[in-house]
């Protein structure tokens, strides 16, 4: 179990160090490295003396060498719209991304995992098929229109809901989080439900379709013949059963979230690193895109790496290894 | 029979049923969803609107001179000031028709969906039956590349890619193919290994030299039930994705406006009140969706044989 | 002269599917003595494990009893609703299956799988009930149980799962134990041994036992009466003894003679020509007609169950004499 740990973790750092090399590549690959490194409208004095001062006359892997060592520090340059380290700019926002993104796997998961184990023991019924169509409509729907519609709806028309921005902020453990407000969660809830729909959708059908294979594997038959109830056979041996594909599904689509955030952000005007990103493409602030990129990987590269030490955890197979002949 | 036969749990119908031709048996259980038949027959006619646009629409809205800003922002239903004719479904801020607006964004739409999902469907088939064929590195190096691939949200590369790029139709399809390419190479290699087992035992027998046929005569066709799935669930996730990269600024440029893009121009008159210009794309993206996700839905569902009783 | 075990009496069970109405179980009858050890004789599809089924209320839809008594010490089974049907499984009848590493619930420990046997049906204490499987593992001879205990599934062998599904059955000392192929996935020399241990426990509780299987000489050893099933029929039964040694029906007459150790060495084995028939198009006729050398007019009208000598069954118009 540790040395498959330990594997793992060599394999996510090597990971992480390949991603590094091709975003660093990535910026080489786009022209002159000064242009981009640069502000656009530096003359020709600045961009001579920031060559130098960038290294620039230098190899490409010493450059690289050099980006590395900087970035093992945190230092990856400096937002040319902001004019503060461009790690830092990621850092302030991420809070504001990653309580979207939990809030809306929360959303997700309470709703998802109880309409798709219904859906799957209850295939024809009505409420089954009612289930299936909606969420076939949930993740057919674009993300940014239901956004749009959502606004319309509970802002427009109903005044409900504030249509943009985060609300009040209170510090938990040193960090702003804003579903502790009452005024926070008025403007957590559209975005967070707008962010949730997709995932929604894809984990009603998840369950759904592991519960409609559980329930017909022999240990479900065997159950039911020591004469154990339809609450312990579904809640104890289907559902262990199919929370083990779940969870990891459950932890990989976390990343996913985080990434679409960059939609919703936009929609309802969320201050998050999503928002942040769109912005610098616009701006061409490089170096705030390369220093999310970074921490993106790295987020990602964190949550596939718990993710399959979970799953290792959960499934006694996988934990305990192959059966011993006696 | 000598031998008693293992004995299984269900009672065996074995019908002698006359022989149906297998593409019968497959349209008589894909008919056996109303759902699938409703989201093929919306397809059908979206795919027939989008083609028959230039001759369909009341307007051109790339043509700048058919176009009249006085009359923009009218709401649905309202008649032009110069023409006198109405306008279904309202204009934008610069006077387009938004319903022709929808005709042509949704061609676009479509266009692109279809053309980057069937070049990634080569490459991705190309890349699989490779990784299988020849196994050892190949394979190793292959399958790492679309696994690290996949591992990331398909919005943050195409992003990345076009941020780069820049804007254009070809742009944009590069990008969507980098982004799907992937998940035909794992589909197709798990398939074809599942055969490449088999084949070995002949294969040992035969001379090496049929090898390649053994790709194409037996490792292809049976590939292709589960890359039929993938790859009609993959369009509706193409044309998603160009929206949504669309309406972040990022995908078509404004002389080939797409839906996401109509659905962004719209936004900032939303808290105005003039919801059609962005509602109405909307809704045409929406039922095109559906209607592939229908059908695809369908297909899954009779290609899976682990549903089979 | 005390009333059996288990009597059923003209059972018929259906699955009413698309393509028709398939008679899995079609007119059984039996009786089971306490502690007395049934062999239910047949091939894939005779109706052998349906008939099993059957009698634990296990049929799923599309299937359905259409007809039928089942009577274990007096309660018709049939009637009863999904609850009282609760009570008695894995309680008074108790079932095993073919395949423990699919029955057992692979990401489920052992004692929480036998407990919530025990806790089901009684309510006592969790150490009481984790005693109560200590025991039962004791008896079909698994050392160190509490070590078994904490352990998975998958963490056994074979022949050590199926024990461990024995001892799940014999937890709450059930009047009638089925087990359904239970020694078809494993060794030779495991299937002995169980053989042997399973015998040994019906006769010191007093259980009695259905064993259901296609394999004749399992039934050979172990057995003490023996229905023939074919189609979903019982076509011959009776003491096994006297079945084996004195087969009536022609289809009993062609397993026994197909069995490899019955056959003289270097001569081909014999075998009943044919195929079981679809049992979606079972005409009116005997279903072994086709393949029955002893085939004659009358089996055009399937024959109905007689008993030609005491403690016999028989369906055919033209037996072996």
């Amino acid at each position: 179990m540790l040395a498959f740990t330990i594997r793992r973790f060599g394999q996510s750092l090597f990971v992480l160090v390949v991603m590094s090399f091709l975003v660093f590549i990535g910026v080489y690959a786009i022209g002159n490295p000064i242009e981009l490194l640069v502000n656009p409208q530096a003359d020709e004095i600045e961009r001579a003396r920031a060559t130098a001062a960038l290294g620039l006359d230098k190899p490409i892997l010493e450059q690289y060498g050099t980006f590395l060592a900087r970035g093992a520090q945190g230092d990856l340059g400096r937002s040319f719209v902001f004019n503060v380290p461009a790690i830092q700019l990621i850092l302030d926002r991420l809070p504001a991304t990653l309580e979207l993104a939990l809030a809306a796997m929360v959303i997700a998961i309470a709703l998802g995992i109880p309409l798709g184990l219904l859906a799957g023991l209850r295939p024809h019924s009505f409420a089954g098929r009612a289930i299936m169509a909606g969420s076939i409509l949930g993740f057919s729907l674009p993300t940014f229109w239901v956004g749009l519609v959502l606004i319309m709806f509970f802002s427009v028309h109903l005044g409900w809901l504030p249509p943009n921005g985060r609300g009040e902020t209170v510090a938990l453990f040193g960090v702003q989080v804003s579903f502790l407000t009452w005024d926070g969660l008025k403007h957590l809830a559209m975005p967070a439900l707008n962010l949730a729909l997709f995932k929604l959708s894809l984990l009603i059908r998840l369950t759904r379709a592991s519960t409609r294979e559980a329930v017909l594997q022999d240990y479900v038959k065997y159950a039911r013949a020591k004469g154990l109830g339809p609450r312990r056979v579904i809640g104890v041996h289907v559902l262990k059963n199919i929370l083990i594909p779940i969870v990891t599904v459950i932890g990989l689509e976390l990343g996913s979230v985080i990434a679409f955030a960059i939609i919703t952000e936009s929609i309802f005007a969320w201050p998050g690193t999503g928002k942040l990103l769109i912005d610098s493409i616009n701006q061409l602030d490089r170096p705030v895109i390369v220093a999310y990129l970074l921490v993106i990987v790295t987020i990602f590269i964190a949550i596939n790496f718990v993710v399959d030490v979970l799953y290792s955890v959960l499934d006694p197979r996988v934990r305990l290894g192959a059966a011993a002949a006696h | 029979m000598g031998v008693l036969a293992d004995d299984d749990t269900t009672p065996a119908p074995a019908a002698a049923a006359p022989v149906e031709s297998p593409w019968r048996r497959f349209a008589s259980e894909f008919a056996e969803s109303r759902l699938a038949l409703l989201g093929l027959a919306m397809l059908v006619a979206i795919i027939a609107l989008a083609l028959a646009a230039p001759w369909v629409s009341p307007q051109n809205p790339y043509d700048l001179a058919q176009l009249d800003v006085m009359d923009s922002k009218l709401a649905p239903g309202e008649r032009s000031s110069t023409t006198g004719k109405p306008y279904w479904l309202g204009t934008d801020d610069q006077g387009r028709d938004m319903l022709s607006g929808i005709f042509y964004g949704i061609r676009i739409s479509l266009f692109v969906g279809v053309t980057s999902t069937v070049i990634a469907l080569a490459i991705g088939l190309a890349m699989g039956l490779a990784a299988a064929y020849f196994g050892g590195k190949v394979d190793a190096v292959i399958m790492r590349i679309a696994d690290i691939q996949l591992s990331f949200p398909s919005i943050l590369i195409a992003l990345v890619l076009l941020a780069m790029l820049g804007q254009g139709v070809g742009k944009i399809i590069v990008a969507l193919v980098t982004v799907q390419w992937a998940y035909y190479a794992r589909t197709v290699r798990s398939s074809a290994m599942v055969e490449r087992q088999k084949e070995y035992i002949e294969a040992a027998q035969v001379l090496a030299l049929s090898r390649p046929r053994i790709v194409f005569r037996h490792l292809l066709p049976n590939c292709l039930p589960p890359l039929i799935v993938v790859a009609t669930v993959q369009v509706a996730h193409a044309i998603q994705l160009e929206a949504a990269l669309s309406f972040l600024g990022l995908g078509l440029p404004i002389t080939e406006p797409s839906i996401g893009l109509l659905i962004s121009n719209g936004f900032q008159y939303l808290l105005s009140g003039k919801y059609w210009i962005s509602f109405y794309p909307g809704l045409a993206l929406l039922a095109t969706i559906v209607a592939i996700n229908l059908v695809a839905d369908q297909l899954r569902d009779i290609l899976n044989p682990r549903l089979k009783k | 002269m005390s009333a059996p075990l288990l009597s059923v009496e003209g059972l018929r069970m259906h699955f009413f599917t698309k393509a028709g109405v398939v008679k899995a179980v079609d007119d059984v009858s039996f009786e089971l003595e306490r502690g007395r050890i049934l062999g239910l004789v047949g091939e894939s599809g005779s109706g052998k494990s349906m008939t099993g089924y059957s009698i634990m209320g296990l049929v799923d839809a599309p299937g359905r009893i259409v007809a039928g008594r089942i009577s274990l010490n007096g309660t018709d089974l049939a009637s009863l609703d999904e609850r009282a049907w609760r009570k008695l499984r894995g309680n008074r009848v108790a079932m095993i299956f073919q395949d423990p590493m699919m029955t057992l619930n692979p990401v489920l420990r052992i004692d929480t799988q036998m407990v919530e046997a025990v806790l089901a049906h009684h309510a006592i204490s969790r150490e009481s009930a984790l005693e109560r499987c200590r025991e039962g593992l004791a008896r079909v001879g698994i050392a160190s149980p509490d070590e078994r205990l904490r352990s998975y599934p998958h963490q056994f062998s074979g022949g050590m799962r199926q024990r461990v599904a024995i001892a799940i059955a014999l937890l709450n000392k059930p009047d009638l134990i089925i087990a359904d192929e239970p020694t078809t996935a494993l060794d030779v020399t495991i299937q002995g041994q169980i053989l042997f241990e399973m015998q040994k426990l019906c006769r010191e509780s007093g259980t009695g036992l259905i064993w259901i299987t296609h394999d004749l000489s399992v039934v050979s050893g172990l057995a003490d009466e023996v229905c023939v099933m074919y189609a979903g029929r019982i076509v011959e039964s009776g003491t096994v003894d006297d079945v084996l040694e004195h087969p009536m029906h022609p289809y009993t007459r062609g397993l026994l003679d197909s069995v490899p150790s019955r056959n003289t060495p270097g001569r081909p084995l014999s075998q009943i020509p044919g195929m079981t028939p679809s049992l979606l198009r079972l005409g009116a006729a005997c279903a072994f007609r086709e393949r029955c050398p002893r085939a004659i007019d009358t089996c055009a009208t399937a024959p109905a169950s007689r008993a030609p000598l005491a403690g016999r069954t028989l369906r055919c118009v033209n037996p072996i004499a």
